[in-house]
């Protein structure tokens, strides 16, 4: 059972990474898509606030205060009466609406495998590619060192 | 005497809205949209966004476009606007070593895991100007290449198992990360609190400290051993989970400055370290935060305060662009009464002058008045 719960706490922080990572029109896109349901009780928000970003010092070192940045946060209830939240990097409240109530849905056994597969999985392989797409670009121009040998053998 | 007055309202409108013309300027020329600045001025919506002190794409080209590119008046318009939202928490420390790395280059170690990646840099470009982007051509796709899996560790790490640098930067126990934004500064200063104003100070101020070190002001023999740009997640401990929150990624950059040290009372012979970590793609800003970080370690590692750059208080009291913009700019701003005050003393004082310096002049004046 602790077992299951850690497991289930893991994916649903997965999910919640993927919304955030993702921009508001692919979420929108997916979302009217998969037909979805968004009724839900707005408890929070959307609101745009600040959090403060901490470093490091010397990288590993203890934590210090970088900056701020924008960040927009809803929490909402379903009919059903699954609470979501979400919190995301941006201003963008319709995608912090939306990803409030995927949160929610993916709490509802039922709902789950629906908004893994409908939405959270497309998301996941779009940032995916991105992401491989990135490195590959930065890994062209890493430089391969080679020896000059000079003088005769 | 000075009698105050009121006016200027209808001169102020109308260069407010004088400004907003010569801000558009030419109708012909199509209008800028903010996604042209985020994707092609992208560096200096990264400085804006550092030096501003919010990390928001959007919000700093739209300042960028409102300030006519001026930076620092987009600068000034992110930290006002920062002001009116409320605030969230703090969130969790970064973790560089997980980045997901665009650039990342040593100058101390050639063959290191992970491997020298030079990213989209201006290094080793010819600094010749290119027609070709004044017509506007189109540009290739970039190369790619198979990635391999390689961890990549800071090359603080890898020096710090022999032994010969010091660690990351610890602070006491019971050590609660300052914040300039909530408390006022004070003088001498924890690191932390140190790192928060570089971090958000202005990048030529720094650049000139910096520069200054190399060339002999507090010289700390300084090496790159690592920068390293890219993207980091981002989370925030919340009430309302049972885990941090992931918000999304930021870009970033990390400076890793070694520096050489012959040791004092109060170290051994080691590398020493600067730290270096703003918003964006930064990097002369990362590299010269790091020597002023180092440089501002004098005192903590037993060195002689001798050059500007050492001197905390002069050092970070000077290193914000918007306190500074705002006072050197608030001259130029109506000082009538104090300036007829000034007038009339320095006409009191140069007649004392006159008359002591030049008695019988001053003295023929009243002969012939007589």
């Amino acid at each position: 059972m602790r077992g299951q719960e850690a497991r289930d706490r893991a994916e649903r922080k997965a999910a919640m990474a993927t919304l955030a990572q993702s921009s508001g029109d692919d979420v929108v896109r997916l979302w009217n898509a998969t037909g979805l349901p968004s009724e839900a009780e707005l408890l929070r928000g959307p609101e745009t606030g600040l959090v403060t970003v901490r470093g490091r010092i010397g990288g590993g070192g203890s934590p210090f205060n970088v900056g701020e940045t924008t960040v927009t946060r809803a929490t909402v209830r379903l009919p059903s009466g699954q609470v979501g939240h979400c919190y995301a990097l941006g201003r963008d409240k319709q995608k912090a609406r939306l990803a409030a109530i995927a949160d929610a849905l993916w709490q509802d056994p039922a709902r789950r495998a629906e908004v893994e597969t409908g939405l959270i999985a497309p998301l996941r392989s779009a940032l995916a590619t991105a992401h491989e797409r990135r490195r590959a670009e930065t890994a062209a121009t890493k430089v391969d060192f080679f020896t000059m040998v000079r003088g005769e053998d | 005497m000075y009698v105050a007055v009121k006016g200027g309202e209808a001169a102020i409108a109308n260069a407010h809205s004088l400004l907003a013309d010569r801000r558009r300027g030419d109708r012909s020329v199509p209008a800028l949209r903010l996604d042209q600045i985020v994707e092609q001025l992208a560096l200096g919506v990264d400085r804006v966004m550092s030096e501003g002190s919010l990390y928001d794409r959007e919000l700093a080209a739209l300042a960028i476009v409102q300030a006519r590119g001026d930076l620092i008046e987009a600068i000034f318009l992110v930290r006002a606007y920062r002001t009116t939202l409320p605030r969230f928490g703090y969130s969790k420390a970064i973790d560089t070593a997980t980045m997901l790395v665009e650039r990342r280059v040593s100058a101390t170690y050639k063959d290191l895991p992970g491997g020298q990646l030079l990213g989209p840099t201006f290094d080793y470009t010819h600094r010749l100007l290119d027609p070709e982007l004044a017509a506007g051509g189109d540009v290739a796709e970039p190369l790619q290449r198979e990635t391999e899996t390689q961890a990549m560790p800071r090359v603080s790490a890898i020096l710090a198992r022999e032994g010969l640098i010091e660690p990351d930067g610890e602070m006491p126990q019971d050590h609660v990360p300052g914040d300039i934004t909530r408390e006022p500064l004070e003088f001498p200063m924890a690191r932390d609190i140190r790192l928060q104003a570089l971090s958000r100070g202005d990048e030529g101020f720094l650049l000139a400290l910096g520069y200054s070190t190399q060339r002999g002001y507090a010289r700390n023999h300084p090496f790159v051993g690592e920068i390293r740009i890219g993207e980091v997640e981002l989370e925030l401990d919340v009430p309302e989970l049972p885990f941090a929150v992931p918000l999304g990624t930021v870009r970033v950059t990390e400076c890793q400055m070694v520096n050489q040290f012959k040791g004092s009372a109060k170290a051994p012979p080691q590398f020493t370290r600067g730290y270096g970590l703003v918003f964006g793609q930064s990097e002369r800003k990362a590299m010269a935060m790091a020597l002023c970080d180092r440089a501002l370690r004098a005192s903590e590692l037993g060195e002689d305060v001798v050059a500007a750059a050492q001197d905390e208080e002069f050092v970070i009291s000077h290193s914000d662009n918007v306190q500074a913009t705002g006072f050197v700019e608030h001259l130029k701003l109506p000082h009538y009464v104090d300036f007829q005050a000034e007038l009339d003393l320095v006409r009191r004082m140069h007649a004392e002058y006159d008359a002591r310096e030049n008695p019988v002049k001053a003295d023929d004046k009243r002969e012939a008045a007589e």
